[in-house]
């Protein structure tokens, strides 16, 4: 356990020099292949996606990407993707599915883009079928929640077999600083919801909500990026050998049991 | 099946009549209550006796979970399931507790969905009604996992499941667990398709948020009512991402249309019929316009 605030890993999972999410494909993965468009409307340079080895094993590696300067975090929509985004990911989770090759995300966003055109292309429907298509793809997906775990728009990439979150990642249904001006209209007191939001990593396990914390000693070196890729792998290698029913029965218990504790029945 | 945008008037009284001071009602003391479209105070008896829209301008005012119920369900045939599953404050979530309080002792229910089988048209069915008047339709653990089981029933049962959504997204004050019950229902929508069984859904204003994200867009057929908002993101907050002004029309019902996101908007003057249509059409009957009593 930290003492770090609910708020200082806020700060922490939206700072500027954590590792983005394409770090992560170019550190862990040999030969990355981008693939680009969801074949209906665009490519979103928001999520960055494509075929990759994990050492021996081919994969479908889809990262959630803020950009780093100035310039390709306006580029990139500072990781809040449009609704091609996520049927861009969907299409290569399918594809992914056809050839039997697991997958991998990497979950980094304040949320799903709130734009005129998103709302047009139909940002709630695209999310949605990726939760509903992620539960029943019949290949193992792992997701990591690297920095901002915000909302229904992470979610759409995090319905998988194994949730990790990284010790200084944030998972939340709405931002500290929306709740706060919601419950006491008030956005300065971000910190106080922050704290009452439960998103720090910490909670997200406690919940069941993600199954690994992931330490983040040595954050963006080569024995943090090779002690996660050794995990990735492991896992990885573990889920395939399961019969695909198991696979899925699982994945779908994993989900279904979330929430059913706090309930009271009368 | 007769498809319109909003129920036309028929005649200049239906209009309003030709004066242009508000119509009396027979009953100086009868309470009234001013549309929000066309601005004429209408007399909520004319309201209530048809389907709890504007009898001059067809404007559909927001209805809470039982007189839906009451409208779209067979007489006596609802039997309510899960009525006591209610959420806890588990995260000791600040006003939380007071909250859920204060909004079941006003409101009656216990919980922002009923759910429950009923006959629609004689045809037997799963129904979920979400209620605006219960923190506005939010999505907690209690909504997701009575949804969750409804749609768990009516797979072994082999019956189709027909939903009303109102809702104003995931119940912040239950967390990251209420934002889950978006995977969860997703998950419970998807075996029931994969059984082969038809998931039939009615978004009514407003549906956002999360659940625009999930069981709103996951029907087989996905109807609206006129004039509702209809979107994943709020009006106010892509204001101030995009710093412009919405279009005319923006996250309407009727935008939805236009953009390919529903398959029909269908008033209520012709909605069960509709709905009980197109649940016989799955049953092996053919879609016809009877009337339905
Ligand atoms: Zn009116």
């Amino acid at each position: 356990m930290s003492n770090k605030t609910a708020y200082d890993k806020v700060r922490l999972a939206r700072a500027n020099n954590r590792p983005t999410g394409k770090d992560y494909i170019d550190a862990m993965f040999d030969g990355f292949f981008e693939l680009h468009g969801d074949r209906r409307y665009g490519d979103d340079p928001a999520i960055v996606a494509g075929l990759a080895k994990l050492m021996d094993m081919p994969v479908t590696v889809i990262a959630i990407e803020k950009g780093r300067s100035a310039r390709e975090r306006a580029f990139r929509n500072f990781g809040a993707p449009n609704p091609e985004g996520y049927r861009k990911a969907l299409r290569l989770m399918r594809q992914a599915e056809k050839f039997k090759r697991p997958v991998v995300c990497f979950v980094d966003t304040s949320g799903a883009y709130c734009g005129i055109g998103a709302e047009e292309r139909g940002q709630g429907q695209a999310i949605a079928e990726n939760l509903m298509t992620m539960m029943t793809l019949k290949t193992p997906v792992i997701s990591v929640l690297v920095g901002e775990g915000g909302s229904g728009g992470a979610l759409a990439l995090a319905v998988a077999d194994r949730v990790w979150i990284l010790e200084n990642a944030v998972y939340s249904v709405i931002s500290p600083e929306g709740c706060a001006s919601i419950l006491w209209k008030d956005a300065s007191r971000a910190a106080e919801a922050a704290a009452s939001l439960k998103l720090t990593s910490e909670d997200i396990l406690s919940f069941g909500v993600a199954d690994k914390i992931i330490p983040e000693k040595e954050l963006g070196k080569g024995d943090f990026y090779l002690g996660l890729k050794t995990m990735l792998y492991e896992e990885l290698s573990g889920l395939k050998v399961l019969p695909l029913e198991s696979l899925l029965e699982a994945r779908f218990a994993r989900f279904r049991r979330l929430g059913t504790e706090g309930l009271l029945e009368t | 099946m007769p498809i319109r945008f909003i129920r036309k008037p028929q005649n200049e009284l239906e209009k309003g009549g030709r004066q242009s001071a508000p119509p009396v009602s027979a009953d100086e003391n009868e309470p009234s209550t001013a549309c929000p479209n066309c601005r004429k105070q209408i007399p909520l008896s004319q309201i209530w006796g048809n389907f709890h829209c504007c009898t001059s301008c067809g404007h559909h005012f927001r209805m809470n979970a039982r007189q839906r119920i009451n409208f779209i369900a067979d007489s006596d045939s609802f039997i309510e399931t899960d009525s006591g599953l209610v959420s806890r404050d588990f995260m000791s979530f600040p006003g939380y507790r007071q909250k859920l309080d204060t909004t079941i002792k006003s409101g009656g229910e216990n919980e922002a969905v009923i759910c429950g089988e009923a006959s629609i048209g004689g045809v037997r069915c799963g129904l979920f009604v979400m209620e605006p008047y219960f923190m506005m339709g939010s999505m907690g653990t209690a909504v997701g996992e009575r949804i969750t089981r409804l749609f768990e029933y009516m797979t072994a049962k082999r019956l189709p499941v027909v939903g009303y959504t109102v809702s104003g997204g995931a119940r912040m004050q239950e967390g990251i667990l209420s934002l889950m019950q978006m995977a969860k229902t997703s998950a419970a929508v998807a075996r029931h398709s994969a059984a082969g069984l038809f998931y039939l859904v009615v978004l009514t204003d407003p549906t956002t948020g999360g659940v625009t994200a999930s069981f709103a867009m996951e029907g087989d057929i996905i109807l609206a009512e006129p004039g509702a908002v209809i979107g994943f993101a709020g009006a106010r907050v892509i204001e101030q991402t995009t710093r412009k002004k919405l279009p005319q029309g923006f996250q309407t019902a009727e935008f939805c249309l236009d953009h390919g996101f529903v398959d029909a908007i269908v008033p209520r003057s012709s909605q069960k019929q509709a709905v009980a249509s197109l649940l016989r059409f799955h049953t092996g009957g053919a879609v016809t316009n009877e009337h339905e009593q």
